[in-house]
């Protein structure tokens, strides 16, 4: 049988990013050597044809930040070119009326903004830097220039409470979109599930605000809530099945079917600059390894809910890190021997302190010691 | 009901070729149309009326009234979010 055919490219174009989000999904070493040769406009060019023969329509602009490339109005001008639908996801703090106004030009069609918080000094504090009233000015230029907006806001135990305030503020905003997600727990965040992790009422609360908030509004503006399925006793289909509706290519050209993937140990990621999109997403193990139910064990194998082709046996790195095998079955099943890992993770001892996202190297000598894997616990506060 | 119908700000027609189907492109998704849907929503310019649109896809049609199917077509498409009213 051959493949399905991707919807989406995500293309993270550099990790540098000015925020520091303690949630952010990125890998933690993105401060290490592996990262840091970014791709260069012809690689992503190539790489956006590629991927609109393969099937992409369409294409997530992202990072870190994707303003920091000098490139962009060119790479977006590629992607109209090759025929996909692109998004530039931004946190907005250099996303200015004249810079959004170059992108439209060049053909972007659509812009997602990132809010931390509703509230200016919670936004700053969890950002890790002062951001809010850009991000703001950010998401009115998009409006002003016809930029169907999204605004994004991951949640956790400490902004959870201020979600009435995000749904009008994405109002205000005239936003045909609000994404929530709840933080999952990838990357960044796995370091700071005690400071993140919210209560079952927190979500309760929330899930009856979107409710009421869509039976208010409508069809105008279009609102995604995303559970943590840490909270779950069934598994999402993680990125909608392994190698089923997406492809991920990072900064550095390194081709991966989730943001996560590279924590994966044994697979090794085919790179664009070696490999057509096309030999990636057919061919490599990377992509073929999880992709279908035949890699399945039990209890997936035999599921007595026969879900296989649902949700796909769930998250795979999630897998490894709760179970210790990628091949396991996601222990956010109840049916997995590993569940109860899930359920102890939602109460554990809970801290109000984060530890930042930083691109600064673990081996630096300015800051990042103490904290287990060199990660530093404060950003610098310079420029704020 | 929508009587001048647009597309809502962001959404793109286009016919991909790798599917050989018509989609309509919109923020973080596409939606799959047939081939007589895809030619209502090439006349929704914010300029034609609903009566017009109709008419103009009646020629192609042989002269049937397809009014009130172009007339459910946008309803159900206004009440996703995506047709708009330009005269509203």
């Amino acid at each position: 049988m051959p493949p399905p055919r991707p919807y989406t490219l995500v293309a993270e174009l550099s990790y540098r990013c000015p925020l520091h989000c303690p949630y952010c999904s990125n890998p933690v070493d993105i401060g290490g050597d592996r990262w840091r040769a970014e791709l260069e406009t012809e690689h992503w060019t190539r790489a956006f044809r590629e991927a609109r023969a393969l099937g992409v329509v369409q294409l997530a602009l992202t990072g870190g930040e994707p303003m920091v490339r000098r490139d962009l109005d060119e790479l977006v001008s590629a992607a109209r070119e090759a025929g996909l639908y692109s998004t530039l996801v931004t946190a907005g703090t250099t996303f200015t009326r004249a810079r959004a106004a170059s992108l439209k030009t060049a053909g972007l069609d659509h812009v997602q903004v990132s809010i931390q918080s509703p509230d200016p000094a919670e936004n700053d504090r969890i950002a890790g830097v002062r951001s809010f009233e850009k991000k703001l000015a950010a998401a009115r230029a998009a409006r002003e220039l016809g930029f169907p907006l999204t605004i994004n806001c991951v949640l956790h135990r400490q902004n959870l409470d201020r979600i009435e305030e995000i749904l009008v503020l994405a109002e205000r905003l005239d936003a045909q979109r609000l994404e929530l997600a709840n933080t999952q727990y990838y990357g960044w965040a796995v370091a700071n599930q005690g400071a993140l992790m919210p209560t079952r009422g927190q979500l309760e609360r929330g899930e009856e605000a979107v409710r009421r908030f869509r039976e208010r509004v409508g069809p105008r503006i279009t609102v995604l809530w995303v559970l943590p399925d840490l909270h779950e006793d069934l598994p999402k289909p993680c990125m909608g099945g392994w190698g089923r509706t997406t492809m991920l290519v990072a900064p550095n050209g390194e081709a991966l079917p989730c943001q996560a993937a590279a924590t994966i140990p044994g697979l090794t990621f085919p790179n664009v600059r070696e490999r057509s999109l096309g030999w990636i997403w057919n061919e490599s193990d990377a992509f073929t390894r999880f992709r279908g139910t035949d890699w399945m064990q039990e209890p997936c194998r035999s599921c007595p809910l026969g879900r296989q082709e649902e949700d796909w046996g769930g998250c795979r790195c999630q897998a490894l890190r709760l179970a210790g095998d990628a091949a396991a079955t996601d222990p956010v099943c109840r049916f997995s021997p590993h569940h109860t890992t899930v359920v102890a993770a939602r109460d554990l001892p809970q801290t109000d302190e984060f530890t930042y996202r930083t691109t600064r190297s673990p081996r630096g000598g300015d800051g990042g010691a103490g904290s287990p894997g060199g990660l530093s616990r404060r950003p610098r506060p310079a420029g704020v | 009901m929508t009587s001048r119908p647009r597309l809502a700000d962001g959404a793109r027609l286009t016919y991909d070729d790798v599917r050989e189907e018509h989609l309509l492109l919109i923020p973080e998704g596409a939606v799959r149309l047939n081939e007589t849907a895809a030619r209502v929503l090439e006349l929704c310019d914010g300029e034609r009326s609903v009566e017009e649109i109709a008419t103009a896809l009646s020629v192609r049609y042989s002269g049937a009234d397809v009014t009130d199917d172009v007339r459910e077509l946008l309803e159900g498409l206004g009440e996703r979010g995506l047709v708009l009213d330009a005269a509203a």
